[in-house]
Order: structure tokens, then sequence, then C-alpha cells
């Protein structure tokens, strides 16, 4: 099934960094959830560590399917996505003041992580029947938002996912102005949406949960409330401040384990990493990620056709917000949404989800060269 | 397509830049000051009490112990919250719902905070409370020193208690390493000799999580113990003397005229010190403050009233010395005596020819009288000073009283007016202006029976100091021999007034005294209380070489033979008797 020519195309970079910041992630998971008084380590980090195996597997396994039969079945991947997350309302199981997961009796996996990435599929295959060089009009632009936007993003919003729904729109929007839209457009929107804030956010204000109003209160004001919302952004710039330059040291960080940092080895993994490896460590992360976005775009760049362009531009978008969020979240610039840091955080579905996105980036790399296929 | 993912590579670069901004700030620009809110996060400093010198008596047996109490607190950021969980805790621990939550909400800022909400618990609670803990998290048993007076309402005066000590004290230097949890003497010996009590506070340094669980104990600095006090007190006798002044108002001070250490320093009524041991309850502290007989108030050092005939003691030396009288002059006693106005015998029908020894042994007024009319005022008074009255023992307790010893300038000046000799006739019986304590009237009892030596009444056992004699009075031996003789009589004479208090156990010699609380002859009986007369009686024993002095005083007592003599009389059986049981026990 594979081709001799695509094995010598395989972009090793892509996978190594990938393993790398999941190990990384399984060391700092291991360390945030490490016990003081008992002696018996928490299962976390091994949980995780049977993931990467899985999302290996079904990261080699996608890699052998060409590209161009994701994009081939596109809508009907995303017709199935649609029809999953209406599972996930009918018959869905809660957790933590949500209902996002579906129960299959010997795992239990969130639906919407796997559907931004249907998602992107769909949309790409659209955008990539349009001719090159014209860019999308008003006419265009609405159809899409009515075809592919509307519909999940309530079914997500119901939930209630707000985080998703937030970055699919990211994901949506980026992927518009890859492709190119009417300047008039862009200008227009621009212009509505700050003339209509004022208005609009009250309507949004108005609609959102007590908890999410209470997290942007405690964003714009951490101190209002120590050992509320804002405790969890005071906490995660306290253990990242801590590190200083060098960090206290692998296993030597005290925030996570003593339990002030709450949602240490998911939402907030990159405060613990911080405190435990300083400015120094956490830089060197920032190169890591850095790598896997710029390897994301030399591939659109690369890509032999539109349909891969668009394909690896909205899973590198996709993965961008996720870190951009995240990181954000935890130094205290942006307002605390659950997002995970992608590929260290916790959390099998969005480990496995990752490796499916870096799957697709690989898998159009692979098979750029036209000529030789 | 290709400038469009440049732009968005350009965008990413920008973002991952800004991110790396923030990261120097908060890592290297504030990342000291984060550190500190980091080690102020898990780093608490806990302070461990020292445990109390204990005090005892002088015969080693302590007259308090340092106790575990026992607290019941909750942490209310480990509770569930929820009324019905509150409602099922309020039930377990016997409290009313609403007091815990209102106990609660004063602390609602600090979640993390132990939260007492019930004080000094039974060991029974204990037990249901560390049974039903798992159905209650948050809740927690906290152990606190605390102090218990063994003896209860003994020699409550003398011990003291405990209280919180104010800010103002902790500030000075004496109590700079005082922790504000603790609890220092407030009162009595716990407050006299508190910093050698008290010891010094331990400190440890440990990390604790979110929720206050304790993970590790960096620095422990261990607390130094307070030294142990031991008194002169002998607690049998302490508790022989408040059981003999139960329901009475009074005082009862022992001492041992050829040390001046104490023996006994009983006040009565008395207070349990274990009320105040984890700061009084404001319906007791109420209780005692209200109470008309005033227990706070020590009447062994602090009452001073006029001493009655046991003033005649120093009436009769003063005279022997001043050559005014020998012990063989006589007056005649008809039951009164005309000086300006007529003075009264306390017998009416008088005591007819009486010498010193009869005169002291009947307790004739008017015998006194006659010396009153030819001795100076000046240097009567010489003799009161001389024999401690009108100043301070200098006994380390608080708030000791003075007593008054009349001059002539003190009454020009308290009262305005010139002296009248018709008031020195009052003096020498012990009326009138002067006044003593019970501590001094023992004092000046121990110092007649050492030969003139006035020691400073003292109650630390183990405090040798050479020079404890404030005073000593060159006073001729015959005299004081003379004086001892008649003491004597008063206890073994037929007509003695003291006769009440003769015991078959050991000899030993007395002076009545009787306050007139209003004037006149009256029939003590059938007054109500408050306007019976004080009973005085002092006393020592045995007849030779002294080996205690007492003094009883008992307001409202009646007279001084009836409501005081038998208790001097207990105290000193109690003495002796112990003396005896204990030979006999080396004995065998």
């Amino acid at each position: 099934m594979i081709d001799r020519r695509l094995l010598n195309n395989f972009d090793w970079g892509i996978l190594l960094f990938a393993v790398t910041l999941s190990l990384i992630g399984v060391m700092t998971i291991y360390s945030a959830t490490r016990p003081l008084i008992e002696t018996v380590q928490k299962t976390f980090y091994i949980r995780q560590l049977y993931w990467i195996i899985l999302s290996l597997v079904a990261f080699l396994f996608m890699i052998s399917i060409d590209y161009r039969w994701l994009t081939k079945y596109g809508y009907l991947i995303f017709a199935s996505g649609i029809v999953l997350l209406i599972l996930v309302i009918l018959i869905g199981r809660k957790g933590m003041g949500a209902q996002r997961w579906i129960n299959l009796g010997f795992i239990s996996f969130q639906p919407s992580e796997f559907f931004k990435i249907f998602f992107i599929i769909a949309v790409s295959r659209y955008l990539s029947g349009m001719k090159e060089g014209t860019v999308l009009g008003l006419r265009k632009i609405v159809k899409m938002v009515g075809i592919f936007f509307l519909v999940p993003a309530i079914l997500i919003l119901k939930q209630p996912d707000l985080g998703t729904a937030i970055m699919l729109f990211f994901i949506f929007i980026s992927l518009i102005l890859s492709a190119g839209a009417k300047k008039k457009i862009i200008i227009m929107s621009i212009a509505i949406s700050l003339l209509t804030l004022p208005f609009a956010g009250k309507y949004i204000w108005g609609g959102l949960k007590e908890y999410q109003k209470l997290r942007i209160i405690a964003f714009i004001d951490p101190q209002a409330d120590p050992h509320g919302v804002g405790y969890h952004v005071k906490q995660s710039k306290v253990s990242i401040g801590s590190g200083g330059f060098w960090g206290k040291g692998y296993m030597k960080g005290t925030q996570g384990p003593y339990r002030f940092l709450p949602e240490n080895h998911t939402d907030f993994i990159f405060s613990i990493f911080a405190e435990e490896w300083g400015f120094s460590g956490s830089m060197v992360l920032f190169l890591l990620y850095f790598f896997i976005i710029w390897r994301g775009f030399d591939t659109a760049k690369k890509a032999r056709d539109r349909e891969g362009c668009f394909l690896v531009l909205g899973v590198t978008f996709m993965m961008m917000f996720y870190f951009f969020i995240n990181v954000g979240m935890t130094v205290g610039m942006l307002p605390v949404v659950g997002v995970p840091l992608p590929l260290m955080s916790y959390g099998g579905t969005a480990l496995l989800s990752n490796f499916f996105a870096l799957s697709i980036i690989e898998n159009v790399r692979m098979r750029r060269f036209a000529l030789y296929y | 397509m290709e400038k469009r993912i440049n732009i968005a590579l350009i965008i990413v670069i920008i973002i991952f830049s800004i991110f790396s901004f923030r990261l120097w700030q908060l890592q290297i620009l504030k990342g000291k000051d984060y550190k500190k809110i980091d080690e102020q996060n898990r780093l608490r400093v806990l302070n461990i009490p020292a445990p109390r010198g204990i005090i005892y008596d002088r015969n080693d047996r302590p007259l308090v112990n340092n106790i575990p109490s026992f607290d019941i607190e909750v942490v209310r950021e480990d509770m569930p919250g929820g009324r019905e969980s509150l409602s099922g805790l309020a039930e377990l621990i016997g409290m009313e719902y609403d007091s815990i939550v209102s106990r609660l909400k004063k602390e609602a800022s600090r979640p993390f905070k132990p939260v007492v909400l019930k004080q000094d618990v039974s060991f029974r609670e204990v037990a249901k409370v560390e049974a039903r803990k798992i159905d209650f998290p948050g809740l927690q048993i906290n152990v606190v020193a605390g102090r218990e007076y063994i003896y209860g309402h003994s020699a409550s005066h003398l011990l003291g208690y405990l209280g919180s000590p104010g800010i103002e004290l902790l500030n000075t230097p004496e109590y700079s390493g005082v922790p504000p949890e603790a609890f220092i003497g407030q009162f009595g010996i716990e407050k006299i000799h508190d910093t050698t009590l008290m010891g010094k506070a331990g400190k440890k340094i440990i990390e604790v999580d979110a929720l206050g669980s304790i993970m590790k104990v960096v620095r422990i600095q261990r607390p130094v113990k307070g030294q142990d006090i031991k008194l002169t007190i002998d607690i049998d006798l302490q508790i022989e003397a408040e059981k003999n002044l139960k329901g009475k108002a009074g005082a009862v001070v022992a001492l041992k005229p050829d040390t001046g250490e104490i023996l006994v320093l009983a006040s009565a009524p008395t207070f349990d010190p274990n009320l105040f041991v984890r700061g009084i309850k404001n319906r007791d502290w109420r209780m005692l403050v209200k109470d008309p007989k005033k227990p706070l108030l020590n009447r062994a050092i602090q009452s001073q009233y006029p001493p009655g005939s046991t003033f005649k003691i120093i009436t009769a030396i003063a005279a022997l010395e001043e050559g005014i009288i020998d012990k063989d002059t006589h007056y005649y006693c008809n039951g009164s005596l005309y000086f300006g106005r007529t003075f009264r015998c306390w017998k009416a029908d008088g005591h007819g020819d009486v010498n010193l020894y009869r005169a002291i042994v009947e307790s004739c007024d008017v015998y006194f009288y006659e010396i009153a009319k030819q001795i100076q005022l000046d240097r009567l008074v010489q003799y009161a000073f001389g024999f401690g009255l009108g100043k301070k023992t200098g006994v380390r307790l608080e708030g000791e009283a003075e007593g008054i010893v009349p001059t002539k300038e003190w009454k020009l000046q308290t009262r305005k007016e010139q002296w009248f000799t018709g008031e020195t006739l009052n003096t020498v019986i012990g009326q009138g202006y002067v006044s003593a304590t019970p501590i001094q009237i023992a004092s000046m009892m121990a110092a007649v029976m050492n030969g003139g030596k006035l020691y400073e009444p003292y109650l630390l056992a183990d405090q040798e100091q050479t020079d404890r004699v404030r005073n000593a009075i060159d006073i001729s031996p015959e005299h004081l021999e003379v004086i001892r003789q008649a003491l004597m009589g008063v206890v073994s004479e037929e007509k003695g007034t003291g006769k009440i208090a003769h015991s078959d156990m050991v000899s030993m010699g007395g002076k009545t005294g009787t306050t007139q609380v209003i004037g006149g002859a009256s029939k003590e009986k059938d007054l109500p209380e408050k306007f019976r007369d004080h009973a005085w009686f002092v006393a020592f024993a045995p007849a030779v070489n002294p080996q205690i002095a007492v003094s009883v005083f008992v307001e409202h007592g009646g007279h001084g033979s009836s409501g005081a003599a038998p208790i001097a009389k207990k105290i000193i059986e109690a003495y002796y008797g112990k003396d005896i049981k204990t030979e006999s026990e080396d004995d065998g």
C-alpha cells in the first residue's frame, strides 16, 4: 500500500517533534500529579502513554491513506460528524457541567474534538473546488456560513463547549482569509464588528453562562476574588513566575502537587512546565511548537494541489489556535476557556485528534511530488 | 496563496514573540515576587506552645497540671456545602445550626483557615467526632495546651489564672516571643512569676498544600519548658482553712515565725481558676464580678479592718517598753472609764481588779484605756509600725493593702482635724482609725514570737534570701515573755476569751479581736448578718518555740472568740496532727 518513494519523502521532523512534545507532556503530567504524602503515583501518566501509542498507530494508519480520499468523501465525513454532535446531545454523558462525551462502553470520547478536523476536510473540499486566483464574494461566504458553520456551532454551543465553538469560528475565518476574500468584504466586516461590538456584546453577555461571565470578570481583574475563578489565573502566574530563568528543576515544582494550581495536568500543564524548567525551558518548548506550525505552513506552500493546501492550512491553524489560546490563558493574557495545550495536556481524545491533524500534514507532505507519482 | 501563508507565518512569529516577552516579564522581571508568593502559598510558621512550669506545694505536690484541651474545628474549603450537611454536623456536635453558620461566616474570606466550632470538648465528644469524621470532611480535632488547677477552688487567689495577653503586653521585651494565641498569667502567682513559668515557645516551619494539609516539616525549633515553682504553701492546711471558711467571707494566714514562710494564705469565698483556662465565659465572669461577697478579692492581703483587741498585744508591749506599766501594775475595771465621755469595757459589769496578765486574758478594755491616758500616741505608733502595721508586708502578690496606723499628722492630712486624746483610747483597743490586713496581723504575731524580727512573708520555697528581716525591733525578752504567758492564758484559762481554741493536742496561745460594725453594745444573735461584728483571732503554737503563727479574720463573724478562734484551732491541730501522722509513718 505504501510506496517506497513515499517512505523516502516521509518527513521525520514532524513525527519526532510531535512525539517529543507528547513525551514532555507525560513527564510533566507525572510531576504535576506526583503524590507527596501517599506513596502511590496516580496513573494519569500511564494512561497518557497508552493514548500516545494508540495515536501513533492511528497516525501511521492515516498517512497510508491518500489524503485525496478524505476530500473526496469530505461532505460525507462532515455529515457523519453532525450526526455524532446530535448523538452527544441525545445520549451524551454529562461531566463537569457539560455534555460533551459519548460513552462507547470501554471508552468515552468527545466528538467535538474530531469534528473540527471533519469540518476542515469539508471546507477544504469546498474551497479547493474554486478556481485558482478567484476570491470569495459576500454571497459565497454567506452560503458557506450557512452550509458548514451555523449548524455545528449551534450544536456545540448547546453542549455547551464555548472553547470548541470559538476554535471552529477562528479556523473558519482563517481558511476564508487564506482562500482570499474581496478586500471590500474584509474591511467591511472589520468595521461592522467594531461598530456592533458594544450591542452584540450586550447580547452575548446576556447569553453567557454564569461561570463564563465569572471567567471574563476574573480575566479583567484576577485579584477581585482570590479564591474564585481568578484564582486559576493568579496561581498559574505564580507557578510560571516562580520558575525564574532556569526553573525549579524537574519534579521540584510545588504549585501542582500541592494543589495550589487546579487542573494542573490538563489545561494548566504549561504553567507546571514553566515552573520546573523556567524561561529557558519554555523558550525551547516554544521552538518545538513553532517548528511544527512552520512545518505546517511550509507543507501548505509545497502541497501538490489546492485540496492538500487547504487541508494542511486548516489543521495547522487548529494546532496554532490551540497553542495560542492555551498559553495566552496560562500567562494571563486571555480569559480562561477550557482549551488544552496540544500534544501535552492530559486527555486522550484531544491527543488523538492532534495526531490526526499532524497525520494530515505528513500525508500531504509525503505526497507533494505529483510528477513522481 | 503563498503570499497569504507568509503573512500568516509573520503573524505567528509576532504572537510567539509577544508570548516570549510575557514570559520574560513573568519569570525574569517579576520572578522574585512570584517566588515570594509561591513560598507564602505553602510555607507556614506554626508556634509550638511551651509547656508551662508546674507549681508545687511545699511537699512537692503539684497544684496545677498541663493538660491537652480539645477543640472541634472545621475547614470550610474541605466541607461539602449545603444545609443538610451542616445541620447533620450541628446534630453531631450538639450545636445550634445558626451558631455554626454565623461562626463560619466570620471567617468566610479565609476558606482554608480552620474555624473553631466548639472549645474544650470532652473525650467522649472527641471520640464521637473521630468516628464520624469520614462523613464530614473538613471536620477535625485540634489539641491545645490547657491548664488544670488540680484542687479547683483551693488557693485560687494565690495561684491566679491565665488569660489572653493584650496587644500592648506582647510588645514589651519580656513578652516579645510570646505568640498572640498563648494564654499568660493574669493574676496571682501565675502572673507575678509568669516569665519564669511560661518558658519559650518553639517554632515549626511547615509546607502545606492548598487545603492546608501538612506536606513536610521544613524546620523545627523545640519549645523550652517553663521553670517549675515550689511554694511554701501546704495544700492540706490550705484546704483545711478554706473548708472552715466555707460559706463565710474571710481570710486565714499561717506563717512560720522563724522564717516568714507562708503556710496558708486563704481567702473566702474562692473562685475556680479552671473557668479562666480557655478564656472565661461572659456569664461566669459577670457572676464573679457581681457577687456581693467579691470572690476575686484576696482578703488575706487586700481587706483592711480595725484589728480590734488583737492590737492590745502591741499596746501592752509599748506600755511595758515605755515604762508606763510593769507586769504587776493593776487597775480597777468597773465596766467603763470616763475620759471626756464614757468609754465602755466590753464586759458591762466590769472585770474588777486586773493586772496585765488578766487584762490580756480577759481582754479588759478599761485596763488599756488607763494605759492610753498615759502613753504618747507618737510612741505607741512606733511600736505598731515596728510590728509591720501601716505598711505592706512585701509579700510578692499584687494589690496588697497597707492598712492604717493613725498618727497626728495622718489625721491632720486626711481628716483636717487635730488628734484628740480620746481617740487614743479607741486606738489602744484596736478600734477607730487603725486598720490592718490578716497577713499583717499574722506577721505581727510571728515577730512577737520570734523575739522581734519582722520577716517579709514569702511564698517561693527555693527563694533563699539572706535578708528577709525587714525590721528588728528591740524589745526586752522579759517583756515578750510576759506577753507570751498572757496569750497562753487567753486560751488555757477558764475565763480566757479564747478558751474555745483550747486543744488537748497542742499547747497554744492567741488573742481574740472584734471589730465593731455598728456602735454600742449589741446582742449579736439578734442582728442581721451584715450588722454583725467582724471576728479576729491571732494564734501561735506550740507554747515554747512556736512553729506556726495564724491569723483568722471572718467578716461579720461575730465575736472573735466564737467566730474566728475555732478556725485557728482547727488549722493548728491540722498542722500538728499532720506532723504526728508523718512521724508515726516514719517510725513504721
